[in-house]
C-alpha cells in the first residue's frame, strides 16, 4: 500500500493544528521584524555620512549573499555567548527577519526613489524640516506603493520557515518530519506538509494580487 | 580565541566541492528548464501553457525543504530505493530554481520590443528564425542580471542540503565542528558565511562576463565600469524582475515596487 488513507488522517491534525500555528506566527512575526528593520536599513543606506552608508551597503550585502540556514545556526550558537539566551522560536524570528530585512531594505529604497523629485523640492519650498518632510511626505507616498512587493517577500518567508527544524521550532515540515519518523512512514506526512504549503502560498498570492490592484487603483 | 582557524577552515572546505558540485549542477538543471519552461510559457498552445503553468506553480508553492524531505524520505518508499544524497539534492535545487527562472525567461522574453517582432514578419523571417536570431539574443542581455541573483539564491539553497547529509560546507560546521568546538562558534560560523560570500562573489563576476558576452551578442558596448562594480550592478532593473520572480507567485507586476 502506498498511500494509507487512514494513517494521512491520523497525522493531518497533527501538522495542520501544531504545524500551521507555529509557521504563522514565526512568518508574522518575522515580516514585522522585517518591514521594520529593512526601512532603517533603506534609511541608513541613504544617509549622507558614507561610512554609514558604506557599513549599511556591505551589511546588507553579506546578510543576501548568504545562506539564511547558516545565519540561523549562527545567532542560535553565538547569542548565548554574548549572554542572549533566547528560546529557539524568538531567534529564528530573528534571523528571518533580520535575513529579509535587507531584501525589503531594497524594496523601500525603491519605492522612495519612486516618489517624484517634486516632492522633495515642494518639502524644501514650504521648509519643512528634514524629519517632517520624510514623516508628512515622502514614506506616505513611498510605503503603500510597496506593500505588494513586501507581501510576496512574507510569501518567501513562511516557504523558509521549516528552516527552523534545524533548531528544533517544528513548523509544517518539521512536524511532517518527526511524525513521520515516529511511524517510520514519510509518504503521508511530507505529501500533506507539500499540500498545505502550496495551498497557504496560492492563496497568500491572490492576497497579495489583490493588494496590487487596490493600490494601483489608489494611485 | 583564533588558534583552531586552520583545522577549521580545513574542515569546512572538505565541504566546499560539494557545496560547489550542488550549485553548479543546481544551475545546469535549472537553466535547462528555466528556458524550456518559459519558452513554453509563452507558447500558442493552450495545453503546453497549462503544463508549464503547472510546473511552476507547484515547485515554487512548496518549499524547498519539503520537496528536500520528500525526495528524499517519501520517494524511496514509491520507487523502492535510495537516491544518492547529492543527486536529490542536484534534482531539487535544479526543479525549484528552474521554475523560478522560467519566470525570468518569459519576462525577458516578453520584454523585447514588439516593433521587433513586426520588423521579423515584414523580413519574412520564420518563428525559428526570429525566436533564435532576434528575440532570444536581446532577451538574453535581460536575463543575467536576475539569473545572478536567482543563482546566488540557489547556492544560498545548497545549504539545506545539510538536512538530508550531503556532507557540504554548512554539513561540516554543522556536524563535525560544532559537536566538538561550541564554545568557538562565532569563529567557525563566521568562516561559513565568508566561504559563501567568496562563492556568491564569484557567480557574479561569471556572471557579469557573460553579461559583456551577451551585450556584443547584440552589438552593446561595455559600460565604461569595471569588473568591480559588478557587485553593484544587481541593482536595478534586474532586481525588479527578480524579485518579481523570486518573491511570490504568479505574476507579480514590476511596477509596484519596481527600481526606477
Amino acid at each position: 500500500m502506498i498511500w494509507d488513507w487512514d494513517y494521512a488522517w491520523e497525522v493531518f491534525p497533527k501538522i495542520v493544528g501544531d504545524g500551521l500555528r507555529t509557521a504563522v506566527v514565526a512568518t508574522v512575526l518575522g515580516s514585522l521584524v522585517a518591514y521594520t528593520l529593512g526601512l532603517v536599513l533603506a534609511l541608513l543606506r541613504r544617509s549622507p555620512i558614507r561610512v554609514v552608508s558604506g557599513i549599511t551597503w556591505a551589511f546588507i550585502e553579506f546578510i543576501r549573499s548568504t545562506p539564511l540556514l547558516v545565519q540561523i545556526f549562527f545567532l542560535f550558537f553565538v547569542l548565548p555567548d554574548i549572554g542572549l539566551t533566547l528560546d529557539p522560536m524568538t531567534t529564528g524570528v530573528i534571523a528571518l527577519g533580520l535575513h529579509y530585512a535587507t531584501y525589503t531594505a531594497e524594496v523601500y529604497r525603491a519605492g522612495i526613489e519612486a516618489v517624484p523629485p517634486g516632492q522633495w523640492e515642494a518639502a524644501t519650498a514650504l521648509n519643512l524640516p528634514r524629519r517632517r518632510t520624510w514623516t508628512a511626505v515622502i514614506l506616505p507616498q513611498a510605503v503603500p506603493r510597496v506593500l505588494p512587493a513586501l507581501g510576496n517577500y512574507t510569501i518567501s518567508m513562511l516557504k523558509e520557515t521549516p528552516l527552523l527544524l534545524m533548531i528544533g521550532v517544528l513548523e509544517i515540515a518539521g512536524v511532517a518530519r518527526q511524525v513521520g519518523s515516529r511511524a517510520f512512514r514519510y509518504v503521508e506526512p511530507v505529501t500533506i506538509a507539500g499540500v498545505l504549503f502550496l495551498v497557504l502560498s496560492l492563496a497568500a498570492s491572490l492576497l497579495v494580487r489583490w493588494l496590487e490592484r487596490r493600490v494601483r487603483y489608489r494611485n | 580565541m583564533f588558534d583552531n582557524i586552520g583545522l577549521f577552515v580545513e574542515t569546512i572546505s572538505k565541504g566546499l566541492l560539494l557545496t560547489v558540485e550542488a550549485t553548479l549542477g543546481g544551475i545546469v538543471i535549472a537553466t535547462i528548464l528555466s528556458f524550456v519552461f518559459g519558452l513554453a510559457m509563452l507558447s500558442r498552445l493552450r495545453l503546453v501553457r497549462a503544463i508549464a503553468r503547472i510546473y511552476v506553480e507547484f515547485w515554487r508553492g512548496t518549499s524547498e525543504v519539503v520537496q528536500l524531505l520528500w525526495i528524499y524520505f517519501a520517494l524511496p518508499v514509491l520507487i523502492g530505493y535510495q537516491i544518492m544524497p547529492l543527486v536529490a539534492g542536484i534534482v531539487v535545487l535544479g526543479l525549484n530554481f528552474g521554475a523560478y527562472g522560467a519566470e525570468i525567461v518569459r519576462g525577458a522574453v516578453q520584454s523585447v520590443p514588439k516593433a521587433q517582432y513586426e520588423g521579423c514578419i515584414a523580413l519574412n523571417l520564420t518563428p525559428a528564425q526570429r525566436m533564435r536570431r532576434v528575440i532570444l539574443p536581446q532577451s538574453l542581455v535581460e536575463m543575467v542580471p536576475p539569473f545572478n541573483n536567482l543563482f546566488i539564491q540557489l547556492l544560498k539553497g545548497s545549504a539545506l542540503l545539510t538536512m538530508i547529509t550531503v556532507h557540504e560546507m554548512t554539513y561540516q560546521a554543522r556536524e563535525v565542528l560544532i559537536t566538538r568546538h561550541v564554545s568557538q562558534a562565532a569563529t567557525i560560523w563566521t568562516i561559513v558565511l565568508l566561504f559563501y560570500l567568496v562563492l556568491a562573489i564569484l557567480i557574479t563576476f561569471g556572471m557579469r562576463l557573460l553579461e559583456l558576452w551577451a551585450g556584443r551578442l547584440v552589438g552593446r558596448k561595455p559600460p565604461q565600469r569595471g569588473l568591480l562594480s559588478a557587485l553593484r550592478s544587481r541593482r536595478g532593473r534586474a532586481a525588479a524582475i527578480t524579485d518579481a520572480a523570486v518573491a511570490g507567485i504568479g505574476h507579480t507586476s514590476d511596477r509596484s515596487g519596481g527600481d526606477r
